[in-house]
Parts: structure tokens; C-alpha cells; sequence
């Protein structure tokens, strides 16, 4: 019987082999091993890559390269006056994948949405807990047990969610990996069957691309849609290649091996740029590397002190020596990029001076504090040793001395957010939905504290602007309410903004049409392969 | 005989038991924590933290979840990986055929060089020959793995493209999986030039892995070699008149091979932790490469399990290796 399947089996792939012979192909060098490919309980955004950005679609999506929302697999949608009721009109006609483990019968509608979520919030719904140990961090993370009342049918193509209170980033979270829209037929035939766990490994969606196979921790295969509601992508074959070491995808990609790849080492950039095949994209990265004070703990509690430490350090020289080209200084904390960005702001100026006469007009001398480096590479910081280091002599010019203090990466983020750790913490962040919110409030808001909020920083002026910038819809609104976030920020300095980072993405010449996206995620729906 | 693998086996027991405990101990004992690891960069707030504790069995005291862990293996349970939420056995069933697939080849690489280099040192012992044949070994043997990989892949895959950079087989074959060996399910597909792809993918992999033992195995065979020959029956053979052809290749070499085939089974232990390096360099699909990726998520289950299944083969493979040795060799057994 198993041999009969194996067979049927070989039969079926040889037949989609065959038909693919001179199919457009698209070879990806991905950096990691997806989990599985259901992208509402999984973080990382190599899982999302290889799940909700080929396999799903969402609500509402990101345009290619830029944080706007624009319309998904909801045409249109409305929000009431008191910003408590959305509701969404879903297109008609949306296909789920047929593929040779499910069939659909039916179209997208309003059940798959309400599904979608219900699965994710509500600890009675049977694919709660559909996996051992299953946890629904982003879901979570973004608070969104706290802003949803309900989420209801009000026909078989409109969708009502109704909010706790007003919640202006909501838009934006529906973009996210996590609300990635499911199939809750296949979800019902699974439940009958009793295979719950192929929901994560035999994925059914709406998406550009089919699944075709999964070679554990080497291989990932996909197929255009035929019948992709946006229409059939342009390649007709896209394969994920993981390969996890930075310069061996380098490698692969100057040998052929791969079209695109992503994340390259800083060091092989020059060496990729200079391959005449080759085509190295860049773009501002869509975050930010910064140095939080604990604003709590004397003699940072008093802002001045802050100033004064900030004052004193040569950021220019940071980020020409750390980020080597690859970043620019940053002023604010969100990116230049973003909306909302406060261009009128004057940074902090590098003047040793004037920091040491600030110092001892607070009457400081003789100070010490830990100065944290965080332990791995991140996209906003890639050596923050490096960076600690330069601080380290910035401060000894002025007569502070910094211990540098460094734990391995779960434990430094854990020791780092309680509220009496003492010193300057480097750490940073990468936006998940291109809202200021996901900057602001995740960062330094009061209720962050303990969580996030590495300043232990509670202004009430503040918070005042970013809480009341969820209330409104209104952009233009939003832009002036964080316009002035941005001013308390850099008068009260709860944290010095080091860097935005740039990213680069090297590819083959012979794809055309990819766009760097500022989220970080890599989208292939839009490229094309010329032979 | 069968007092012999019984006694063998009393013997394996104890180690199992210690293997549980340090392989349990190890995962834990690095800093770090799975279900911040497993969170990403928002974390997770106080009150949840305690929740997903719970739920994982975290917050039972130690030595419960010891209990836990064993008594789920005694029942055929290695539990299931934090990160892909899939059975820790059916992942490493999935992997351990590339694992051995690679580790076999290596081997193969190792004997059939690391052999004949050993006996002509040995033959033509302080000739130049042997004076390189052994720095050589010795260069081989303290060669950092991961700088070697990357050497081999910058020069032969890089510069003259004569080998793959990585992967197990070019990407545009594509059958299904029966055995998991590569070579095996290439040729089962009906795919003779799949097996060519998947034998080019295999060279400088096995190369890397294939260095140490190969260097172990020359200086091994070498001195064994040196030390037959100043034997009474090799004198004996040549004062007879034999062809030293026969005198090497029969008396000598087959006396030689004992501590020989003895090494070569202690290599395999060798070559599980050789693969971890290989693998990684090469994103080889293998056991090794999915040790390390757990670690870094601080997989407890996937660590602890994976540990443990991987030194049971070591553990298999050295207990068939002195069974085999106890049949050939009489002396063994009555020790």
C-alpha cells in the first residue's frame, strides 16, 4: 500500500516535472529553515517568507516597496465614526489553491476571515491548540486580544470586526504575517480526517504561489497560481534554496546556483558589486539601532545627565566605522522613510566640552555606569561590541567610565527590560507594519515598561500624543500628534538614536522587477526572469 | 558468544542513563530560554511568560522534567520540537539519511586514501615520501573545519566551478524521497544524471568531513604497519624468498588492519561531530546542521532527544563493531 502511494506519488511529480521543463524559475537563497508554513503562530521572517508572502494573502496588504496599505483580498472597507467598527467587503470570486491534498469547492468568504482570527484569540476554538505547544506570539505582540471585541458575518462577503476602543494602527496589524487569511474548509476536512498537523505542513491558501514540496532544511518548492485572483505571476516556478551560511549564498549566487539572495554579510557586499552579473539593491532599512537610558535609576533620572552622556559621544564616527557605509545616523527614532518623520529636529551635537561642563553643572563627577552590547548580529546594529567599545572612549574623554556589560541574546533582552537594570542598554528595533505606533508606543510607551520599554521612561506628555494617535484615523492628524512625540523625545532624551541601517538585497541581473520592501520581507509575486 | 553481547549490552545501559542526564543537563545549562527565543523581538509579557512556562512544563521542578523526558522515551515519546511543533523522531528520521549518507562517503574517502598512504610511509619510512605523507596528516588533522570548507568552496566551486557550492543535489531534479539517500533515490526515480548531480554535490563535503579520519587513518595504518613489520613471521616470509609484494600485502597488511578497523569504528562518534561543522558550511539537510539550528532556539526537546538518539547509534555502531571484532578475533571474546 505505502509502495502503491510512493509510486502514485512519483507519478504525480514526474508529471509536474515534465510540465515545467522550460518554465521561468526563480531560485531563492534563503538564510533559514522555515518552522512550518502556517504564519500565524510563527515569528520569524523567514518563516514569513516562506509562508504568508508566497502561500497567502491578507485583508489588506503593503504596497511593493513602501508601508501604505492598500486593498487585499478585502475590495474595500469602512470605519465608523467612533472608530470602532470596521467592516470589510471581501472580492468576490477569490480561489483557494487546488492542489493534490485538497480541492476547495467553494470560494474565499466570510467564514475563512472570522476563522482566521478565531483560531488565533479564542482559547475554546479547536485549532487553538491544533500543534503541541502552539503559541500565538504576533497575535499577542500586537495586542490583539486587547482591541478585539468581536468579528462577525454579516454576509456571506462582509465582515464586521468591532474594537474595545479606537485603534488606528488596526489597519496596519491586518497587513502582518499573522493575519494571514486561512482556508477554514481545508481547516474542516482536516478536523474529519483527524490530520490537524498537515494544516501547518500541507498549506492551503489564496496566495501567488502553490506549494509543491518541502525537502526538510534544504529545499522549498512552489508553483504560480493559475488562477490567482490578481492574476498568474510572471515566473512559473519559485524555489527556496536554504542555505544558511552568509558567504556560502554568495557563493551559490556568483556561481548560478541562485538568482536572489538574501541578508549578505557586510563584508562580501564590495566583492558582490563588483561581479559583472550581478545587481546589488539597497535600501534604508526600516529601523533602528539605539542605546536606551534607564531614566529611573541616579544620576540618569535627571535629563540633563542623559544629554550630557549623549553629547559626548562621536556618532558619525559609530556609524562610519561599524555600519561601513550600510547607515545613516539617526536623529529620530523612527526612519527617514516613514511617515510622520520629523525632519526639523536638530540632533544632539557631538561636543566633549560641552558634555563635561553639563555633567558637572549637575553636579556628576567621577561616574560610572554599565554600558550594555548586545551579543549577535542585528540588522540595525551589526556590531554593537564594536559600538560599545567607542562609546567606552567617547566617555572616558569626559570623565565617565563604562564597564561594558554582555549576556547571550535572550538572557541580555530579559536582564535588559527589567526596571531596575542600571546603565545605557543597546538594542533596537526592526517595524513590523510601518505604523509610527509600532515604533512609539511598542518602545516607550508607559505600558511598555518591564516589556519593552528599556528606558523604564514614563512622560506623560508623551504618552498623551501616542495614545491619542490611536484614537484618530485621520493621517494628517496622526502626523502632528507624533510630530510632537518626536520633540519630547529628543528634549527629554530617554535613549540616544544611534542608526538607521541600510539593506541589501544581490541578485542576478536576470531577474527583473523585484522591490525592496522596508519591512524586511522578501516578495516574489512582482519579479520576472529573463532567459 | 552470547554472554559476550550481553555483557556488552548490561554495560550500554548505565551509559544511556548518563547520556539522558548530560544531554538533558547540557541544553539547559546554556544561558538562555526557549520561549523568549521562540517569542522574537517583542517578547512576551510577564503574565503570558507564565502561561507558555506552564504549558511547556517548564515550571515543574527539574528533576520532574527529568522523569518526564525518560519515561516519555522508555515509551517510544522523544516528544515533540518547540520550534516545528513536528515529532522529534520523525524529524530526525527525516534528516539522519543525509547525515549517514555524507558520513559513509567521508569514510570511503578516508579508507581508500588514508590506507595505501599509510603502508607506503610505512614501507619507505624517513623517505620524503613518508616525511610529507605524514605533515600532511598532521596539517589535516588540525584543520579548522569551517576555514576548510570555505577554502574548498571559494577554490573549486568559486574560482575553477568545477563542484557545487552546497545543497545535495542540482535543484532541477526533483523525486520523490524513498530511502532519503540521494544516490538511492536518483537512481530509483530513474535518474541516472540526478546521481551524477548528486555524487558532485557530494565531493567536497565529504572531502571536509573525510579529513580528520583520513589523517587518524594514515598515521594509524602507518604505525601499525612499522610495527608488524618488525615482526619474527615478516622476517620469516622474506628470508623465505617472498616477493615483498606478498610480504606486505598479505603478512604484514592484514595484521596491520586490526587496530585499524578499530579506529575506523571509533570514528564514526568522530564523524557525528564533524558533521555538525560540515553541514553547517554546506547546508547539508543532516542531523548535524538541525543540532546546531536547535540549539540556537533553545529547542530543549529537539536538543535533548537529538543528542540522545545520535549517541545510541554511535553506541550501536561500536557495539556491532566489537561484536564483529569478537567473531573474527577468538582472543577477544575470552577476554
Amino acid at each position: 500500500m505505502k509502495l502503491m502511494r510512493t509510486l502514485l506519488t512519483a507519478t504525480a511529480l514526474v508529471a509536474v516535472m515534465g510540465g515545467s521543463v522550460y518554465a521561468k524559475q526563480l531560485v531563492f537563497c534563503s538564510e533559514a529553515s522555515p518552522a512550518h508554513f502556517d504564519p500565524g503562530p510563527t515569528a520569524g521572517g523567514n518563516d514569513f517568507d516562506a509562508s504568508s508572502r508566497t502561500i497567502y494573502d491578507r485583508l489588506v496588504e503593503f504596497e511593493h516597496g513602501g508601508t501604505a496599505v492598500t486593498p487585499g483580498l478585502a475590495e474595500k472597507w469602512e470605519v465608523s465614526a467612533d472608530g470602532l467598527e470596521y467592516t470589510f467587503h471581501l472580492r468576490p470570486g477569490v480561489k483557494f489553491h487546488t492542489t493534490s491534498y485538497f480541492t476547495p469547492t467553494r470560494d474565499l468568504n466570510a467564514d475563512d476571515v472570522i476563522f482566521s482570527f478565531e483560531r488565533q484569540w479564542k482559547s475554546d476554538n479547536p485549532w487553538y491548540q491544533y500543534l503541541e505547544g502552539l503559541s500565538w506570539d504576533y497575535f499577542q505582540g500586537m495586542d490583539m486580544p486587547k482591541f478585539l471585541k468581536s468579528i462577525e458575518k454579516v454576509d456571506d462577503l462582509t465582515v464586521k470586526m468591532t474594537l474595545t476602543e479606537p485603534n488606528a494602527p488596526m489597519i496596519a496589524n491586518l497587513g502582518m504575517d499573522f493575519s494571514s487569511i486561512v482556508s477554514k474548509e481545508y481547516a474542516d476536512q482536516l478536523a474529519a480526517s483527524g490530520n490537524l498537523a498537515d494544516f501547518a505542513n500541507k498549506p492551503i491558501g489564496t496566495g501567488p504561489f502553490v506549494f509543491v514540496d518541502y525537502q526538510t532544511d534544504a529545499v522549498i518548492r512552489y508553483q504560480a497560481f493559475a488562477d490567482y485572483w490578481r492574476g498568474k505571476v510572471a515566473i512559473d516556478d519559485l524555489i527556496f534554496a536554504i542555505t544558511t551560511d552568509p558567504a556560502v549564498r554568495a557563493q551559490k549566487l556568483k556561481a548560478g546556483e541562485c538568482d536572489i539572495m538574501s541578508y549578505p554579510a557586510p563584508a562580501d557586499i564590495e566583492g558582490l558589486k563588483a561581479d559583472a552579473n550581478l545587481n546589488v539593491m539597497e535600501q534604508e532599512g526600516l529601523n533602528i539601532g539605539y542605546m536606551a537610558y534607564n531614566t529611573t535609576i541616579a544620576p540618569m533620572d535627571n535629563v540633563n545627565v542623559r544629554k550630557a552622556l549623549s553629547t559626548a559621544i562621536n556618532k558619525k564616527a559609530i556609524v562610519d566605522a561599524v555600519y561601513q557605509g550600510a547607515g545613516q545616523v539617526a536623529k529620530n527614532l523612527i526612519p527617514p522613510t516613514m511617515w510622520s518623520y520629523d525632519d526639523a529636529i536638530v540632533d544632539t551635537a557631538y561636543d566633549p566640552e560641552a558634555a563635561k561642563k553639563m555633567l558637572a553643572d549637575a553636579g556628576v563627577s567621577g561616574l560610572t555606569l554599565d554600558l550594555w552590547a548586545m551579543p549577535v548580529s542585528r540588522p540595525y546594529n551589526p556590531n554593537a561590541q564594536r559600538v560599545a567599545e567607542m562609546i567606552q572612549a567617547d566617555w572616558a574623554a569626559v570623565g565617565v567610565t563604562a564597564n561594558i556589560v554582555t549576556y547571550e541574546w535572550t538572557e541580555y533582552r530579559e536582564r535588559g527590560k527589567q526596571k531596575d537594570r542600571p546603565g545605557a542598554f543597546q538594542i533596537g528595533w526592526t517595524g513590523d507594519n510601518g505604523d509610527p505606533d509600532n515604533f512609539f508606543a511598542t518602545l516607550f510607551s508607559c505600558s511598555a515598561i518591564g516589556v519593552s520599554n528599556y528606558s523604564s521612561w514614563c512622560n506623560q506628555d508623551f504618552e498623551t500624543a501616542i495614545q491619542d494617535a490611536k484614537k484618530v484615523s485621520d493621517q494628517a492628524e496622526r502626523t502632528k500628534l507624533y510630530t510632537r512625540a518626536q520633540e519630547i523625545f529628543k528634549a527629554e532624551e530617554p535613549a540616544m538614536t544611534i542608526a538607521h541601517s541600510k539593506v541589501f538585497m544581490p541578485m542576478n541581473k536576470r531577474v527583473q522587477g523585484y522591490t525592496m520592501d522596508p519591512l524586511g520581507i522578501h516578495r516574489f509575486d512582482n519579479v520576472d526572469v529573463t532567459e | 558468544m552470547l554472554r559476550f553481547i550481553l555483557q556488552k549490552l548490561a554495560l550500554i545501559v548505565p551509559t544511556i542513563i548518563g547520556i539522558t542526564i548530560a544531554s538533558f543537563a547540557f541544553i539547559r545549562l546554556l544561558p538562555g530560554d526557549p520561549i523568549l527565543a521562540m517569542a522574537g523581538q517583542h517578547g512576551v509579557t510577564p503574565e503570558r511568560y507564565e502561561i507558555l512556562k506552564e504549558q511547556f512544563g517548564f515550571n515543574l521542578p527539574i528533576w520532574q522534567q527529568y522523569f518526564n523526558y525518560v519515561g516519555g522515551i522508555l515509551q517510544g515519546n522523544f516528544g515533540i520540537s518547540l520550534a516545528t511543533k513536528r515529532p522529534v523522531i520523525a524529524e530526525f528520521m527525516t534528516l539522519f539519511p543525509a547525515t549517514v549518507e555524507l558520513a559513509l562517503f567521508a569514510m570511503l574517502i578516508a579508507v581508500i586514501l588514508g590506507i595505501p598512504a599509510g603502508i607506503f610511509a610505512a614501507i619507505k619510512r624517513g623517505s620524503w615520501f613518508d616525511q610529507v605523507t605524514m605533515g600532511v596528516a598532521l596539517t589535516g588533522y588540525s584543520m579548522p573545519i569551517f576555514w576548510w570548507g570555505l577554502l574548498l568552496i571559494i577554490f573549486f566551486s568559486g574560482y575553477l566551478g568545477w563542484t557545487p557550492v552546497s545543497g545535495r543535489i542540482a535543484l532541477n531534479f526533483f523525486f520523490p524521497r524513498v530511502t532519503g539517500f540521494m544516490l538511492i533515490d536518483s537512481l530509483l526515480a530513474g535518474k541516472p544524471d540526478g546521481f551524477v548531480s548528486a555524487l558532485r554535490h557530494l565531493i567536497l563535503p565529504a572531502i571536509v568531513l573525510g579529513t580528520i579520519p583520513l589523517a587518524v587513518i594514515a598515521r594509524q595504518t602507518r604505525s601499525a604497519m612499522l610495527e608488524v613489520l618488525g615482526e619474527d613471521y615478516v622476517r620469516t616470509a622474506r628470508a623465505k624468498g617472498l616477493e615483498p609484494r606478498r610480504v606486505v600485502g598479505v603478512h604484514a597488511f592484514r595484521n596491520a588492519l586490526i587496530p585499524v578497523v578499530t579506529t575506523i569504528g571509533l570514528q564514526v562518534g568522530l564523524l557525528m561531530a564533524g558533521a555538525i561543522l560540515t553541514e553547517t558550511i554546506f547546508s547539508w539537510p543532516g542531523i548535524g546542521k538541525w543540532m546546531i539550528d536547535s540549539i540556537g532556539k533553545r529547542d530543549y526537546v529537539s536538543v535533548q532527544s537529538g543528542l540522545l538518539l545520535i549517541a545510541l547509534i554511535v553506541m550501536a555502531v561500536n557495539l556491532v563493531v566489537d561484536i564483529l571484532y569478537a567473531v573474527i578475533n577468538p582472543r577477544i571474546r575470552v577476554q
